[in-house]
């Protein structure tokens, strides 16, 4: 069973444990401005949203390498990043449209979310299960539960 | 290590910037944050020095888990002398801008002297310079960070700012970060802004690595997260209420301190507590809560980010202010509310707004508020001082206007931005000033909780709850139950929680861990991320150790153990209803037990046993 990363941003804090998990994990230290994961703060609405790669299924970034460094993950279906082959030309991350893959000023490659082959260290990490890794096939499961319980004539 | 080892000085009279590495016999001694810095202040000042003068210092300082995954690991102090309390100030801030300044690769920040004309820090990991902020003075917090987001166009920098209360001299201005998290008493932000140091812009992208034992660390540091979800506090009061669940718990037990300390019950707590906040308005139907939002690293969430009802007058002709910001916390919304009498929770939002929009500490300007609107009611104070408002108690109007003058520093606001001490002492009435060592008092009345009273005369900044909150005892039974209305055996807890407080303040961890943490649960974490053998021992005795030091920081600068008093009204007049009624505060009684614990004279001072057996500075 394939799974996805699945992301619903009523129950995030802004805690930003995702993302020090996220940099100790690919760059074993804690730190958000490396992190593949990126939490957006809207003050004004009093809003937090998680924010990383959805794993396209025809992905852009991949389609606009001209080297071939980013590569299907069969097993997971994320689409991940050779740092070897890799040339830091960055043309993936203007072919992403929604700018989840982004060039690393230290290594000089793209960096990316690869779910960390299968097991997301931000989805351990989070306190409120705000980022979760399910059945891809059913990533809507809670919201239809949510409203079937609002349908459902029957509980009341 | 988890310390950067990196100190940056940068010098304001001079425009000069340098690094330098952090003293590690120190940090082994004080491990970091409010232990670390204040070491470092003592080193470097005269502790009689003018606190508003160049020879002042002010440190903003992190902790060695400052900047990692441990729960609330993001928390930075600012360190200076008082000019509210001419004690030592070390005031606490969470949001994100401790993180990042550790992230860009320092421990503290030492500014000394004066700069000539406004100027704001700029740091970006290596590269730090001195920039003007002649564009910047003579704005509020939130218009200052407007202003540097566009300039810098970088929406990752983190800033701590000063607000317009503080260029005026408000003697308990505050230093703001991310918008609505401050650094909040004792005046920091008045001693930055004496300094012509308008803000801090921070980006850090370097990040903290290297600790001593990373895989004991994560170990830890979960385990920790796990008994801050499983706790009731932590896991669920906290999130849920914040810091306002105490409204109603405290009224019931009959210390919540009202109008200016007269009473204590306040018949409108129910409508200003944290049940209140999530009450649906009539006006839209959305309660004043809009979710709970957490600092760095931090699990239990516990921010409250609300609104205002946009027709209610304070704000009905001002869209800017019908936005999301941070809300009520307990010791705002008693300040602003039960404190002054105003039972309006759209008019303690809208204070609260202002507070964090020009950088005021709510805790004191409600309560030097509440000694204006006693005075008021006395024909002390007049509209005539006033300039025609009316300072009644529960007057909503009043309080939000008295918010505006008191942030922007215009007429009657002058004087209210004096604190309490202060304003009570220009119109002839000191009595009525509710303040140990000049600081204004929290949201609980030492007659109805004993060991509390000994707390606040004795802290060491002056009237506050953070320096032992012995509440988690007396009233939360954490870590074990004890009788509010006794005062026997009170001493030993206070000092039991001064110290472990002092620690958990140096580490960089947040003192809110402590409702569900021992030193037990701390000890590990921090072990494992520094270097050397921190058993929860010797956690404890390195607390003891900075507690002894800001005392004998603040017999320096003049304070002696007259100073660890209550004002009258507490010590002689008994509440006047609840559990407590007809009781006064027994101060009497656990003062001299208390020295005793700490290894003081009869009269307080620190003896030189006690100084050489914890190797203090003198």
């Amino acid at each position: 069973m394939q799974k996805s990363l699945h992301i619903d941003p009523g129950k995030c804090t802004g805690c930003l444990q995702c993302e020090t998990a996220c940099s100790l994990e690919k760059e074993n230290l804690f730190n958000p401005a490396k992190s593949r994961i990126k939490v957006f703060s809207f003050h004004d609405e009093g809003r937090f949203v998680p924010y990383t790669c959805t794993q396209c299924d025809e992905a852009w970034c991949l389609q606009a390498c001209p080297v071939d460094a980013i590569v299907i993950n069969a097993e997971t279906g994320s689409k991940d990043v050779l740092e070897d082959v890799c040339v830091g030309c960055k043309v993936c991350t203007i072919a992403c449209p929604f700018g989840t893959i982004n060039y690393n000023t230290s290594s000089g490659k793209v960096n990316k979310c690869d779910l960390c082959g299968g097991d997301p260290a931000c989805v351990d990490a989070c306190p409120t299960d705000a980022i979760t890794y399910i059945d891809a096939n059913a990533t809507g499961m809670d919201r239809m539960r949510a409203w079937a319980s609002k349908t459902d004539n029957a509980t009341k | 290590m988890a310390w950067t080892r990196k100190v940056l000085r940068v010098n304001l009279t001079s425009g000069t910037v340098s690094n330098e590495p952090l003293n590690m016999q120190w940090a082994n001694d004080y491990l970091g944050q409010r232990g670390l810095a204040t070491r470092y202040l003592v080193e470097e000042i005269d502790p009689a020095c003018d606190a508003l003068g160049p020879d002042n210092k002010l440190i903003f300082a992190t902790g060695p888990l400052t900047g990692t995954s441990a729960s609330t690991g993001g928390r930075y102090s600012v360190i200076c002398k008082s000019p509210l309390t001419q004690a030592v100030a070390c005031s606490n801030s969470g949001g994100f801008f401790g993180a990042e300044l550790k992230f860009a690769g320092y421990d503290m920040v030492i500014f000394e002297g004066k700069a000539a004309s406004p100027m704001y820090l700029n740091i970006e990991d290596d590269k730090v310079e001195l920039r003007s902020a002649d564009a910047l003075w003579g704005q509020s917090v939130w218009a200052a960070d407007k202003i540097l987001r566009s300039s810098h166009q970088d929406p990752q920098a983190k800033i701590a700012c000063v607000g317009r209360s503080a260029e005026e001299g408000c003697l308990y201005a505050a230093v703001v970060n991310d918008l609505h998290r401050a650094a909040g008493r004792s005046g920091v932000g008045t001693v930055m802004a004496s300094k012509n140091l308008k803000a801090i812009v921070c980006r850090g992208t370097k990040g903290v690595g290297n600790v001593a034992d990373p895989k004991a660390f994560m170990a830890a540091t979960k385990a920790g997260k796990a008994v801050l979800a499983e706790n009731a506090v932590t896991g669920q009061g906290l999130p849920t209420y914040g810091t306002q669940v105490l409204m109603n718990v405290i009224n019931e037990v009959g210390a919540l301190p009202t109008r200016n300390m007269r009473e204590v019950q306040f018949e409108g707590a129910n409508d200003v507590g944290g049940e209140a906040m999530h009450e649906p308005r009539k006006s839209d139907g959305k309660p004043n809560l809009t979710t709970n939002g957490a600092c760095f690293s931090c699990t239990i969430a516990c921010g409250r980010i609300s609104t205002i009802d946009r027709t209610h007058f304070s704000v009905k002709d001002k869209p800017e202010y019908w936005i999301n910001s941070g809300g009520l916390e307990y010791e705002a919304a008693w300040a602003l509310g039960p404190d002054t009498g105003v039972d309006d929770i759209d008019a303690l939002t809208y204070a609260n707004f202002l507070c964090n929009e020009d950088g005021m500490d709510p805790i004191s300007f409600g309560s030097t508020l509440a000694a204006a609107m006693e005075m008021f009611e006395m024909g002390v104070i007049t509209t005539e001082h006033t300039g025609g408002m009316e300072l009644k108690f529960g007057s909503a109007e009043a309080l939000c206007w008295a918010a505006e003058v008191t942030a922007k520093g215009e007429g009657f606001g002058k004087d209210l931005g004096l604190g309490s001490k202060r304003l009570c002492e220009k119109y002839g009435q000191p009595q009525l000033s509710m303040t140990v060592k000049g600081q204004e008092f929290p949201a609980y009345d030492p007659r109805g909780i004993q060991g509390i009273g000994l707390a606040y005369a004795t802290s060491n900044r002056g009237a506050c709850h953070l320096r032992g909150y012995t509440i988690a005892s007396e009233i939360l039974g954490i870590p074990e139950k004890t009788d509010p209305l006794e005062s026997a055996g009170k001493a030993g807890l206070v000092k039991a929680f001064q110290d472990a407080t002092a620690a958990v303040d140096s580490a960089g961890l947040c003192v809110f861990t402590t409702f569900a943490w021992t030193m037990d649960d701390i000890a590990p974490q921090v072990d494992a991320a520094c270097e050397g053998d921190w058993s929860p021992e010797r956690m404890m005795e390195v607390g003891e150790r900075i507690w002894n030091m800001e005392r004998q920081f603040n017999e320096k600068s003049g304070l002696t153990g007259a100073d660890d008093t209550l004002p009258q009204r507490l010590l002689g007049e008994g509440a006047n209803s609840g559990p407590a009624a007809g009781k006064v505060n027994e101060l009497d009684k656990m003062l001299p037990e208390y020295y005793e614990a700490r290894g003081w004279s009869a009269d307080g001072v620190v003896t030189a046993e006690t100084q050489q057996k914890f190797g203090l500075p003198g």
